[in-house]
């Protein structure tokens, strides 16, 4: 039977069109150059070494630590009204956030709530890093009034009574704790802080010391939190090896495009960079005042002396490491004009699940922060980094698409995931 | 200072970078001197670098050792040596404050609290001052 000559030639053109496309293919697998292929080695997940050990924290790398800080990163005891935990804020389910431009707790806070996720690797903790751990940080929020509100020496009571022998474990035996007000801590809080004062300077020590210890059980939960591989590891991964890419490997063209502005003229890389997409510094990036009216915020002007003046600090009395182990402290950079409204460039991985963005919520669309990186707009103080890029409007969506290519689930042991088993012990 | 240092050279190069269209991703010069061993500016003094594992890691903490010696050839042990520097092209400074802590004998000095949080041209420069005089010593990075 002979083809009619239509088909014939519709045969030709799928032949053709095939045999381009798979030179494209090709073309596509030859395309990074020896710098870029480097460049994408070194954002890719396969390059965040083993997670270093935190000298300032004994347990670190307890399992029995960890299991406690899980309780205690869930338990809403441990706030002024009963009804606030770290998990309020950090859903496990959201990327260990809570999708809002402002976090709730107690009150209103000024500032949006940050992932989880990876942050054992972080020198500096918060927007502003004004906190050097894990551990540290956790002391944060919970004496800040606006997120748990409670009081330091409600927290021991509450270890106390209902996670007394998992803390002795760890720890070893609490204090004894009778007769100390159900209320006192070294906050602003006029009637609190008058409490605290009146407590002997021995006893305040060993508060401290149990709230310390709650601040180092929770850092061994969150070390247990980690990423793992997005589809733009395994492109990446494929790509290093000459490896024709799967469906869960490929990249389209759009989001290979977006790469190769991200790691190129759009410079996103000056900052996201390393296989966390961050540099683990601060920069001013000219990024708006928020829309509802919050004290001034200068950034990391006044985190960076916090952290240096820091009551938990890598070299403090409470710290388990030697003065010579807490190098980012003692170099810290903490004056100057570039600390003004510079905040900690966050890590992108999973970024596209996690609206809205930087750090009061001020855009709430990816398309809004690459419209905002175009524009480069002047800061509302200190100097902005950022030049205008000129980007096409295509191009704004090419490295949208690619930002996209970042989500992957939290890598932690599933239980770590849930709340604990409500059954005490 | 840190910052007016570094502003000083990114306004050498901002018209350069002008022409080039993109400040963030201009190229460094190319006739930039990337020796690990320099004279300094007033011709008092010669130094070496010699960072700790020999390449320079990017968005680590590391050391270096600072070799500085007389323009006759002599070993300076005893001096004051301040540590300033950034990217020219971005306008910034360097992300830590690094220090020589301690000399280490025959004009060795150790830097500690170095750190380059992104790739491209890095400019690191030495104030010294010994019993030569004060100078400073600049010395270009490809990170
Ligand atoms: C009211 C909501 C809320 C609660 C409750 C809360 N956080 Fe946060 N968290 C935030 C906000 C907002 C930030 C950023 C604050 C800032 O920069 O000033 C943050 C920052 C962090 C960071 C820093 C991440 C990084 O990349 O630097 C960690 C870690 C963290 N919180 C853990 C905790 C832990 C542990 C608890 C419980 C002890 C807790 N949070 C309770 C809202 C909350
Ligand atoms: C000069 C350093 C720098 C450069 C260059 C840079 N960023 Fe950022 N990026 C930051 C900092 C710092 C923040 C947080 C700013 C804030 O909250 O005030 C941020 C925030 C973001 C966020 C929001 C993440 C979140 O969790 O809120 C996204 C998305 C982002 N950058 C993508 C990009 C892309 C895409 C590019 C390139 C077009 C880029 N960045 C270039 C430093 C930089
Ligand atoms: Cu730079």
């Amino acid at each position: 039977m002979r083809p009619a000559p239509l088909a014939a030639s519709a045969a030709a053109v799928l032949a053709l069109a095939l045999a381009l496309t798979s030179a494209a293919a090709s073309i596509t697998g030859a395309r990074w150059r020896a710098q870029e292929r480097e460049t994408l080695r070194s954002l890719s997940l396969a390059s965040l070494g083993p997670l270093a050990p935190d000298p300032s924290n004994r347990v670190a790398d307890d399992g029995a630590a960890a299991a406690l800080g899980h309780r205690l990163f869930f338990d809403a005891r441990l706030s002024g009204t009963g009804k606030v935990s770290c998990a309020t804020c950090h859903v496990p389910g959201k990327d260990f956030q809570d999708g809002v431009p402002l976090a709730e707790g107690v009150a209103l806070a000024a500032r949006r709530t940050m992932p989880v996720t990876g942050t054992a690797h972080s020198p500096w903790l918060f927007w502003d890093g004004r906190a050097d751990s894990q551990w540290a940080q956790a002391l944060g929020p919970l004496e800040s009034a606006v997120e748990h509100g409670g009081s330091r020496t409600q927290y021991a009571h509450a270890v106390a009574a209902h996670h007394r022998a998992e803390y002795e474990a760890v720890f070893g035996p609490l204090p004894r704790l009778d007769g100390l007000p159900r209320h006192a801590g070294p906050v602003a809080d006029t009637a609190w802080r008058g409490a605290w004062d009146r407590i002997p300077a021995s006893r305040r020590d060993e508060i401290s010391r149990v709230y310390a210890n709650i601040g180092k059980a929770i850092a061994a939960y969150e070390r247990r939190i980690g990423f793992s591989p997005s589809r733009f590891d395994r492109y990446v991964e494929a790509e290093l090896a000459g490896r024709p890419h799967t469906a869960a490997s490929a990249l389209d063209r759009d989001e290979e495009a977006g790469l190769r502005l991200f790691i190129g003229r759009a410079s996103c890389v000056n900052c996201h960079n390393g296989p966390r997409l961050t540099d683990d510094h601060f920069h001013n990036t000219g990024v708006p005042l928020p829309a509802t009216s919050l004290p001034f915020d200068s950034g990391r002007a006044v985190g960076a002396r916090q952290a240096v003046a820091g009551e938990f600090s890598c070299t403090s009395r409470y710290s388990d490491a030697k003065p010579d182990e807490c190098d980012e402290l003692r170099f810290a950079v903490t004056e100057g004009e570039e600390l003004v409204r510079a905040y900690k460039t966050p890590s992108l991985r999973g970024v596209a699940e996690r609206a809205p963005y930087m750090h009061a919520g001020q855009h709430a669309t990816l398309g809004e922060v690459l419209a905002h990186y175009d524009r480069a707009p002047t800061a509302p103080a200190g100097h902005s980094e950022l030049k205008p890029l000129r980007l096409s409007a295509a191009e704004r969506r090419q490295l949208e698409a690619f930002l996209r290519t970042l989500s992957a689930p939290v890598a932690a042991p599933a239980v770590f995931l849930r709340a604990p088993d409500a059954a005490p012990r | 200072m840190r910052f007016r240092a570094v502003t000083a050279l990114a306004t050498a190069f901002a018209a350069a970078a002008l022409l080039s269209g993109c400040m963030l991703l201009a190229r460094p010069p190319k006739d930039l001197d990337y020796s690990r061993t320099r004279a300094s500016e007033g011709g008092h003094y010669r130094a070496t670098i010699r960072p700790q594992g020999d390449s320079l890691p990017q968005g680590r903490l590391h050391r270096w050792t600072l070799h500085l010696e007389t323009a006759a050839g002599a070993p300076v042990d005893s001096a004051a040596v301040t540590v300033d520097g950034g990217m020219p092209q971005h306008g910034h400074g360097l992300p830590t404050q690094p220090r020589v802590t301690r000399a280490l004998g025959g004009g060795d000095h150790l830097v500690e609290g170095m750190k380059f949080n992104m790739g491209g041209w890095w400019v690191v420069k030495f104030r010294v001052r010994a019993t030569d005089g004060a100078d400073s010593l600049v010395f270009n990075l490809k990170v």
